[in-house]
């Protein structure tokens, strides 16, 4: 893979495939994915539920659930690291140091019966960069992500803050390492519309701050609208489309991502029925050999069914690529 | 094998505070702190001039000795209060050391899972198939009868029970996403069991130490009073129940009042037990 941008790349996915062995076979939950992510960019992971958004983030940080899944190809590749070559310890020096990660649901991703204050230490205590007293590092957090009054705060159980504080306070943990890359799992789908506008400007503003790349993980095109400037389009294990915001916006290259944006509501706008893409993704048990939206696709042509289509560059300068039988 | 209640029962809408169970154990943990100074006698004193005297409501009685004195002359009553502070030590002593190992073994087996899991599961499900008594009776007639014994014996005997419980706990906490994050920060196995999960179980085992401290005494006083616990002359409930046993025609009181103490603080502790499970069960609090 040649990308021609010159900005360096953070973090280089490689042929990625995570399997999860069941007993009723191998479900290939992310199935050879190839994606990069340059410094201090946001980009959108978009796909629907079960096409290996969260599998492909969990790879990134090692914690593929074991023992059924497994990382069984690939290179994930943080700068000229490979992650995957890394041992345990290397690992856990890397996990919330280098990157970091911000969970769907902040109600439950604090542990509700320890302060708050603790477990933010717990991001320092581990990687011992201590500078000033643990106290002092844990209310700037606080301030950092614009929760009133931290001093007090600091001092509270995860359960008397509100859904959106959670979440700030989830997010001041994940960038207090200041981290070169901050993954961040549907971080505004438990929220709601109010707050979730909140937390994207925060992420944005954070963002520019400590200049980390974030990996924005949605089903959300209004969020990915919102902050990113690069959507990668995943379906079935596979990303079909990767362009830059606009792109994607004006002009979808495949036919999923035009389905996706088209079945997206526009406000003032009056439509009857709003547009849906018919049928169900595939079993990821046993994906079909072609393009695995074939079954779903209008456009879909005998080729589709048969093989699965190469990636192509339609705009080197703007990276925009897709995987489809249409563009080649 | 300690809750034994039906799942199904609706829940209580109100709880009630159970006066009755913590009097009892506010009664006994007040005779374990201050026995020293309410106990008239202390418990070896005997006085031969006053042998085999009955309580004082009865004829023959008389104040000096409320519920009456034993073979040796000794206050029945003293010696209740002195017994409490070994009950209470000895049960204590015991939830402790199994305590200790069956909230590790549990942790250890939810947390880790896999073949750790496997092995500890099937060392538990062999340990629970022996009898706790016979167990006890076995290890006591290898190891020779006193208090200490009488700990390890039972220590050794308990694990099991917690360990599952603990396990079960652990392994629907571990699904949580707090621990996910907590890996993400970084955190070791080790931290995350002990710092993350472990609060996380208190509550239960505040529940199962009180319920079992109820069990403990009764098992502490079975094997004192089968002569493999502690020795002569403590002032052991089961002890003492067992040397009025001889004279249980002539001297009722000998039997009766260490029975009705075990029978009390072990009521008020399953009581309190009872009712700190159902306050401090999440599920039963607004979220």
């Amino acid at each position: 893979m040649t990308d021609t941008i010159n900005k360096e790349i953070l973090l280089q996915i490689q042929g990625l495939k995570t399997y999860f062995f069941t007993k009723r076979g191998v479900v290939k939950a992310v199935d050879g994915i190839d994606l990069s992510i340059r410094r201090g960019e946001i980009v959108g992971l978009v796909g629907e539920s079960g096409s290996g958004k969260s599998i492909t983030s969990l790879s990134i940080m090692r914690l593929v659930p074991k023992p059924a899944g497994e990382i069984v190809e690939g290179k994930i590749l943080l700068y000229n690291e490979n992650l995957l070559e890394k041992s345990a310890e290397e690992m856990r020096q890397i996990r919330g140091n280098r990157i970091s990660m911000i969970l769907q649901d902040p109600m439950v991703s604090l542990n509700q019966i320890l302060r708050v204050e603790y477990q933010i230490g717990e991001v320092f205590r581990f990687h011992k960069k201590t500078n000033g007293s643990l106290r002092e590092m844990c209310v700037n957090v606080l301030k950092n992500v614009k929760v009133p009054s931290p001093e007090l705060r600091i001092r509270d159980y995860p359960f008397q803050f509100s859904g959106g504080m959670c979440q700030r306070v989830v997010i001041g943990m994940g960038i207090a390492n200041s981290p070169e890359l901050l993954i961040a799992d549907e971080p505004t789908t438990a929220l709601d519309v109010t707050i979730q506008s909140q937390i994207l400007q925060l992420m944005k503003r954070v963002q520019q701050e400590t200049g980390a790349a974030i990996l924005m993980i949605t089903h959300d095109l209004a969020t990915v609208a919102q902050i990113c400037s690069r959507v990668m389009v995943m379906y079935a294990g596979r990303i079909v489309e990767k362009a830059p915001v606009h792109t994607f916006y004006k002009t979808p290259a495949h036919p999923y991502s035009s389905g996706l944006i088209k079945s997206v509501p526009v406000l003032g706008k009056k439509t009857g029925r709003l547009f849906s893409i018919e049928g169900q993704p595939p079993s990821l048990l046993d994906p079909p050999a072609g393009c695995r939206f074939a079954s779903r696709c209008d456009q879909a042509e005998e080729i589709c069914h048969r093989e699965y289509p190469p990636e192509v560059t339609l705009d080197e300068n703007a990276n925009h690529r897709v995987s489809c039988w249409l563009h080649t | 094998m300690f809750f034994k209640k039906n799942r199904n029962k609706p829940k209580k809408v109100k709880n009630r505070i159970p006066v009755v169970g913590i009097t009892f154990v506010s009664g006994f943990l007040f005779l374990v702190v201050f026995g020293n100074w309410i106990a008239p006698y202390g418990y070896e004193h005997w006085d031969m001039t006053s042998m085999m005297m009955p309580p004082a409501w009865v004829d023959g009685g008389s104040m000096t000795h409320v519920l009456g004195t034993d073979a040796l002359g000794r206050d029945v009553f003293s010696r209740l209060i002195h017994g409490s502070r070994f009950s209470l030590l000895i049960a204590v002593a015991c939830i402790a050391c199994y305590g200790t190992i069956g909230v590790i073994m549990g942790l250890l087996s939810g947390f880790i899972g896999g073949i750790t899991d496997m092995v500890i599961m099937r060392l538990c499900d062999l340990w629970m198939s022996m009898p706790a008594i016979i167990l006890a009776i076995i290890l006591v007639s290898l190891m020779g009868p006193s208090a200490l014994t009488v700990v390890i014996v039972v220590g050794v005997a308990g694990w099991p029970g917690y360990a599952r419980i603990v396990r079960g706990e652990c392994l629907s906490i571990k699904q949580n996403d707090f621990i996910k994050l907590a890996r993400v920060a970084g955190c070791s196995n080790l931290r995350i069991m002990f710092s993350h999960v472990f609060p996380n179980i208190a509550n239960t085992l505040i529940v199962l130490v009180t319920l079992n401290i109820g069990q403990m005494i009764i098992l502490t006083a079975t094997l004192s009073f089968l002569g493999l616990g502690t020795q002569p002359p403590s002032p052991d409930w089961g002890l003492m129940m067992n040397e009025g046993r001889q004279y249980i025609n002539s001297a009722w009181w000998l039997v009766v009042f260490p029975g009705l103490a075990i029978l009390m603080a072990v009521l008020g502790f399953n009581i309190v037990g009872d009712w700190l499970r159902e306050i401090l069960d999440p599920k039963q609090r607004l979220r």
